[in-house]
């Protein structure tokens, strides 16, 4: 990026800082509070999913029933989904955008400060309904985070009603963050930045708040006819009443998988941010990086039926949704053809965001194969509800998305809190994440093709080796989070000091600001040559 | 600031009006689903139904038809076509009947709901009268045989040989209304 900036910011000269105790969490409209809210929240609600999810590689330790119930089983999986996409991966990109975001254009603040602090604290009242289920009769739900009808309507345990309250309440906050995000982007940019100037973060978060408002409004749809149907006597997707189930799962998906862009888009955009600045050099095809962007977001609209291949679909049907989920590869090999590009000749160095950016690039291209492979059609029948599936949206999710937040919180650390993390532990992080998520995941390809299907809590001796060596690797995984924890929390409380520029090859305006970064910036908009 | 406050104004409000468009069309798939299904004939619902023009049999081709009865969960009917298996000719009007009882002391009301299977196949199937048109009321331990009267349209694509009509039988006798009824009253059967 060719922005530069002309004069030094005034900021605190009208003595402005942030409100004394718990109030400034409660009240605040700066965009770094609610963005290290929103942080905080989502490694929160991590570690919640997280604990849920050793919970389940526990149990398929070895074949058999010995820790839990199969109805609590069931609970811990969907939760566990729940939890990590709505609550873990979704509010750490809003989080990063509210602290990125300003800072990158330009701007003072979001273009909405008070509408942005409403849209946070909806987030801790909707997981504290969706966790409660857990303790009611009957316990939470069950029925796997599609919620596929009837198991989630007729089948359904009475705490239902409250699970679509939550899934109302974080749409709502979903929507309202998007609307906000947009506002700033559009209307809140440095005179000089203009669109093709947007650093690519910035671009990718814009494609994904429109995908936001797009199919948030589709998820809360869905669930107030699951919530009409259980309580209002309607047969949306009751076939007794001339309803259809397969509807279900065509609105749901309609909503879903433009939900796993979303849950990407924004990761594209923080590793486009991140290899630049360590290979020395400027991003390969900007231009197609844009490009690219919006065709997958496109695309993502016309792709939902290839969830559903073993629905019994007409040949028409499968093949439409199975090249046109093929000519999504078109664009994101576009996209890691110019990462690799960026690196090409670069004078690299292997910092921990790079290497978790690194990482990212490798393992999200193999889970983009499996992805693939699932695409095909025919042989989707043998792969539908198997842990090859698992390990296909976990090797996009976890070293994905998960892997490109962690490499954001890194890289923008030392902007954020004024000292340099410890790289030592950072490097340690992250080579026992690689390995624990490749033993986690890599096997279950192989339980997948052989069959093993998802969501069960006891399965044929046959896959206990496996089994016994992804539940390892899931340990692994998990415990090595805690050296995260541990590194942010000393990274805020002292360190090595930061320069304002951080890092020896960053460009863009965030690392023209003083490190840590005021509490108030750009009052005067910076001037963009 | 006044017309930067103006602008975010309007942007805000085409945003959330996109957004209650998009809520709403959430509901719209529901017809849009139905509309489509219909006019390809996608999901295996017949639609052609009522009296038909008499016309000469195609006796060149044989279509072997399969009749499935399928109890809904809870319901406790005998249900069961009387023939599994018939051979018709494309243009042939056939009559074939399913047998129902109703085992249990009380009076009981049933839907039958059809599905055609390969969907393809849907639309070429006609149906002149069935019993699936009507709800179907029986007292205790009453029987009957359900008439259903069926063409099968001579454009039905060469590469067809088989349909099978699979009914499915819902329990619809009114009882309390539904906000009365709690999830422990339905009875689930065992997998």
């Amino acid at each position: 990026m060719d922005t530069t900036l002309s004069q030094t910011v005034g900021t605190t000269d009208h003595g402005h800082g942030p409100a004394k105790g718990l109030g400034r969490w409660f009240f605040t409209t700066n965009h770094k509070d609610i963005g290290t809210l929103y942080l905080w929240f989502s490694l929160l609600m991590f570690l919640t999913g997280g604990c849920m999810a050793l919970m389940i590689r526990a149990e398929l330790f070895q074949p058999g029933l010995q820790l839990v119930r199969p109805e609590f089983f069931n609970q811990m999986t969907t939760m566990h989904g729940l939890i990590m996409v709505f609550g873990a991966v979704m509010p750490a990109f809003v989080g990063l955008a509210n602290w990125m975001v300003p800072m990158m254009v330009g701007a003072p603040d979001m273009a909405l400060p008070r509408m942005n602090n409403w849209s946070f604290w909806i987030l801790p009242f909707a997981f504290s309904l969706m966790l409660s289920t857990l303790f009611m009769e009957g316990g939470g739900p069950n029925f796997g985070w599609t919620f596929y009808a009837p198991l989630s309507t007729t089948y359904a345990p009475p705490s239902v009603t409250f699970f679509i309250f939550a899934v109302h309440m974080m749409g709502v906050s979903s929507i309202m963050g998007a609307i906000n995000i947009i506002a700033t982007i559009l209307n809140l940019r440095a005179p000089g930045m203009t669109m093709m100037k947007l650093p690519l973060f910035v671009w990718t978060w814009l494609i994904t708040a429109f995908l936001l408002i797009a199919v948030m409004p589709v998820l809360a749809g869905v669930v107030t006819m699951m919530l009409m149907d259980i309580h209002f006597g309607t047969s949306f997707f009751n076939a007794a009443g001339g309803g259809d189930p397969v509807l279900f799962q065509h609105v749901f998906w309609f909503f879903g998988h433009p939900e796993v862009y979303i849950m990407i888009l924004p990761a594209f955009g923080i590793v486009s941010e991140i290899i630049p600045t360590f290979a020395r050099k400027r991003l390969f095809g900007y231009a197609s990086m844009v490009y690219a962007t919006s065709s997958i977001a496109l695309l993502s609209f016309l792709v939902w039926a290839h969830h559903m291949f073993a629905v019994g679909m007409p040949l028409a049907g499968e093949l439409f949704f199975m090249f046109a989920t093929m000519l999504i590869a078109v664009p994101t090999g576009v996209k890691v053809f110019n990462w690799v590009a960026t690196m090409y000749h670069g004078s690299m160095t292997f910092e921990t965001p790079m290497l978790f950016a690194l990482s990212f690039v490798v393992l999200f291209t193999i889970g983009g194969f499996s992805g693939l492979m699932l695409a095909i059609a025919p042989a989707d029948f043998q792969y539908h509800d198997t842990y090859f599936v698992v390990a296909h949206f976990h090797y996009v999710l976890v070293p994905g998305a998960i892997f490109s937040i962690m490499a954001g919180a890194y890289y923008w650390l030392p902007k954020w809190t004024g000292h340099m993390y410890n790289e030592s532990l950072g490097k340690a992080h992250f080579w026992l994440s690689f390995v624990g998520v490749n033993i986690t995941f890599f096997p279950m390809h192989f339980l997948g093709l052989a069959g093993m299907p998802r969501r069960i809590p006891d399965y044929a001796l046959q896959f206990a080796d496996f089994n016994a060596v992804a539940s390892t690797g899931a340990f692994i995984f998990g415990l090595s989070q805690l050296l995260f924890v541990y590194n942010i929390i000393s990274c805020i409380r002292g360190g090595e000091r930061a320069t304002d520029q951080v890092w020896e090859g960053s460009h863009g305006l965030e690392w023209t600001l003083p490190s840590p970064v005021p509490y108030h910036t750009f009052s005067q908009p910076p001037v963009i040559k | 600031m006044d017309a930067l406050q103006r602008k975010n104004r309007r942007l805000i409000l085409q945003l959330v009006l996109g957004g209650l468009l998009m809520f709403g069309f959430g509901f719209a798939l529901v017809p849009l689903y139905d509309v489509f299904c219909r006019i390809t004939g996608l999901n295996g619902k017949i639609t052609n139904t009522g009296p038909v023009a008499v016309e000469e049999a195609d006796s060149s081709r044989d279509i072997r038809v399969q009749f499935i009865g399928v109890n809904n969960e809870a319901m406790p009917w005998e249900f069961r076509p009387l023939l599994n298996t018939v051979s018709v000719n494309p243009g042939e009007m056939r009559q074939m009947a399913f047998f129902a009882r109703n085992p249990t002391a009380r009076r009981m009301v049933a839907q039958a709901i059809p599905s055609v299977t390969p969907s393809e196949a849907a639309q070429y199937l006609h149906k002149v009268s069935c019993f699936c048109f009507d709800q179907q009321a029986l007292e205790a331990d009453e029987r009957m045989e359900m008439p259903l009267l069926f063409v099968i349209d001579k454009k039905l694509p060469p590469d067809i040989h088989t349909i099978t009509l699979s009914y499915t039988l819902f329990d619809i006798t009114p009882v309390l209304p539904v906000a009365q009824i709690k999830t422990a009253d339905i009875q689930r059967s065992p997998l």
